[in-house]
């Protein structure tokens, strides 16, 4: 079929929920990406040009609709759906450089994180501290001594107030990042080591208050931390819990070494759902609204708040916005090679199984925006999925053994990924190819984690340095 | 009979003395002034003696009143802090141990140009010429003798065609060829089938290098691409060499330790 620039192609835009925005139109072969942001814009009538993806089928557009149409000899009668994606407003830039190796802990460092306004950073290691460092100087700030065994995880509060750690013992110690001093005694009442922690949300509830931790005994406690004292205990698993997340709408979702995944509320800690389907253990559940949740009201813009209220309503805001219409999506990754798309609000039967790995999926994350998911396997392969529906996307391939963690880049362009063969690996999702290989740790990388504010990535592991990398 | 006996046999025949509990009763009950007494007063060996003994008694005494004490009161064991933290994800996997980052390409490549290689087989003993070939006669009447086979195991690379078979003067029969090797890795203790990539150096001499043949010593260059080594600048190995332990045309195949 000849095209001429005088030719025109019958297009539909959609959203990524799958709602039609205006009636189908006749739209000239010289069109291109850049003219359908502006069409969207108006039609959505955006106060502000947001930046827009295109995506027909499932690929993404970068040429003219002409020069598409001819490269897929695509039948000119049929209507073209094209689904608009909206893509966040700022641009990170990958990270290509250690900037420092910070040499601190004695054993391997095993959890890090970046506080919710991605000022300051924590690491819990295998050495029984807890460890805050400066990001300006890049120099250790606190060692927080406490714990009596190794500490397996950390979690910062959404309003960036606390950080609780829980260790191999059992034990939950609540630190205040801004002195290094633990606030109170330990948290006791686990019996076996602590598998995974997890805040309220800040608008739920501001300050942050109460936490769920999850542990290998079988039962998940939330925790208040004006009180000190284990609030309700959530028992139901028969096995290990090994994630626990708090979700937006004031639920608690755990997985579990007995392949089911279980639903709590949590006013009176009452098991709502059971989502079985796994065929082993649950390794790792995902929210849609995760990193919402996990920055509560800081965004890309740095604002800082004063009062508590106003944290709330922040946050409120951003997470309504992250929200939308549709319900909160849940992946829970397992040892049985595939993952489960859930809506856990609406139904107990899975909205989609996710198949493909050809080894235990290890860690399933949302990007910040939703759309997509990326899962990372023990097959050396991260794979990444379309967020709303499912569907295999792509796979990337580069690492040279098992894919420990990953994360995401604020604006859901970049991946990161750290591996067992100490290299870590940011991939662009736009042209679904890896854009950075970050070696240089000598032993195994245990915990990635992406600042929000998207300059720095810090990683830490088997090598008992922390590496700093920035652009 | 001996001498013990016959107060044994009295006592069985008459019994012992009416009053013979209570006495017992007493003696024991002024046995602990006789003790305390010993105690103060014995000098010299028999001191010595009584002290030890009175010692190794008293040890007795303190571990039973412990071992009373335990029971009622239960302590909380505190677990000692183990070496090699994990993850939580890692924790309830026990993980085979892979080999970890190696020695850097730098020093590997100076090793290399140096021709110092530390290898865990030093010395081999020599293979002499005849051991190592077969004669073969050839010609209508057997009598040229330039042709010779190899009776040790060889290995030929994947594109190689044999010469016309009227010009070849080693033959290399199949049968003896390997392609792969049991590699074993000397601080992780397992061993891997990898692949042979060519044979590096055999002691033996430069032309049994060029032939290809494997001998027990010899250094071999092997496919490690599926142990997942990286190197500190982030490109992944795939070569690497290992010393072939065994004889291999004894056993039928190649054992070889990696250097490392």
């Amino acid at each position: 079929m000849e095209n001429g620039s005088h030719g025109s192609v019958l297009c539909q835009l959609v959203s990524p929920e799958g709602e039609h925005l205006e009636a189908p139109v006749y739209l000239p072969h010289n069109v291109g990406p850049p003219q359908l942001q502006d069409i969207v814009n108006k039609l959505l009538h955006n106060e502000e040009k947001l930046p827009y993806a295109f995506y027909i089928g499932d690929e993404e557009l970068s040429l003219q609709l002409g020069a598409y149409m001819q490269q897929k000899n695509a039948n000119v009668e049929v209507t073209l759906r094209i689904v608009y994606q909206p893509q966040a407003v700022f641009r990170i830039r990958p990270v290509n450089r250690c900037s420092a190796t910070i040499a601190g802990h004695t054993e391997a460092v095993l959890a890090v994180s970046f506080s919710p306004d991605g000022r300051c950073l924590a690491s819990g290691s295998g050495d029984t501290t807890v460890r805050f460092w400066d990001l300006n100087t890049q120099t250790p700030l606190f060692t927080c001594k406490g714990h009596k065994n190794w500490v397996l995880c950390i979690a910062w509060s959404p309003d960036g107030k606390h950080l609780v750690s829980g260790s191999k013992s059992g034990e939950l110690i609540l630190w205040d990042p801004k002195t290094g001093k633990q606030l109170g005694t330990p948290l006791t009442g686990h019996r076996k080591w602590i598998t995974a922690v997890s805040w309220e949300p800040v608008h739920l509830q501001s300050p942050s208050r109460r936490f769920v931790s999850a542990s290998k005994d079988g039962d998940a406690r939330i925790w208040d931390i004006t009180t000190r004292k284990c609030v309700i205990s959530l028992a139901g698993h028969t096995n290990a819990v090994t994630c626990v997340k708090w979700g937006g709408d004031g639920l608690i979702y755990t997985g579990s070494e007995d392949c089911s995944i279980k639903v709590w509320e949590t006013s009176q800690g009452k098991l709502v759902k059971t989502l079985q389907g796994h065929g082993h253990w649950v390794n790792s559940l995902a929210l849609s609204t995760e990193y919402v949740l996990r920055t509560g009201a800081y965004d890309h813009t740095g604002k800082t708040y004063s009062s508590a209220e106003e944290m709330k309503e922040a946050a409120l805001a951003r997470y309504e916005k992250m929200r939308g219409n549709a319900p909160e999506r849940l992946v829970s990754g397992s040892d049985d090679f595939t993952m489960f798309l859930w809506e856990p609000a609406i139904s107990k039967q899975p909205k989609a199984r996710m198949t493909g790995h050809q080894k235990l999926v290890n860690h399933v994350y949302f990007s910040p925006d939703g759309q997509w998911l990326a899962s990372a396997s023990f097959d050396k392969s991260v794979k990444l999925w379309n967020g709303i529906t499912g569907k295999f996307i792509a796979a990337f391939r580069g690492h040279v053994a098992d894919v420990y963690q990953i994360s995401w880049s604020a604006d859901s362009r970049l991946l990161l990924s750290g591996s067992k063969d100490s290299t870590l690996k940011v991939w662009d999702i736009r042209t679904r190819k890896l854009k950075q290989d970050l070696p240089g740790h000598a032993d195994e990388v245990y915990a990635v984690d992406w600042s929000p504010d998207g300059e720095k990535v810090v990683s830490g592991g088997k090598d008992r340095a922390l590496k700093l990398w920035m652009n | 009979m001996p001498q013990g006996d016959y107060i044994e046999l009295h006592q069985k025949r008459h019994g012992r003395r009416m009053d013979f509990e209570e006495r017992k009763r007493k003696k024991e009950a002024r046995s602990v002034k006789k003790n305390s007494k010993d105690a103060r007063k014995l000098l010299g060996a028999k001191g010595k003696r009584f002290a030890k003994k009175r010692y190794a008694e008293k040890a007795q005494m303190k571990k039973t009143l412990k071992m009373h004490d335990e029971s009622t009161s239960r302590q909380k064991v505190d677990d000692d802090v183990e070496e090699g933290a994990l993850p939580p994800y890692l924790l309830d996997r026990d993980q085979t141990q892979r080999a970890k980052v190696l020695s850097n390409t730098i020093k590997q490549k100076r090793k290399e140009k140096a021709g110092k290689w530390d290898v865990p087989l030093p010395k081999v003993r020599g293979v002499a010429e005849d051991e190592m070939f077969k004669v073969l006669r050839t010609g209508k009447r057997k009598t040229k003798q330039w042709k010779r086979m190899v009776t040790k195991a060889t290995f030929v690379g994947p594109g190689f065609t044999r010469k016309p078979p009227k010009y070849e003067r080693f033959i290399r029969p199949t049968g003896l060829r390997f392609t792969k090797a049991h590699v074993t890795h000397p601080e992780l203790k397992c061993t891997f089938n990898l692949d042979i990539i060519s044979v590096k150096k055999n002691p033996n001499g430069q032309m049994y290098t060029s032939l290809g043949v494997m001998t027990r010593g010899t250094i071999i260059e092997v496919n490690v691409s599926e142990l997942g080594l990286v190197t500190p600048a982030g490109k992944v190995v795939w070569g690497k060499y290992a010393q072939v332990t065994n004889n291999p045309e004894n056993d039928g195949c190649i054992n070889a330790v990696l250097l490392v």
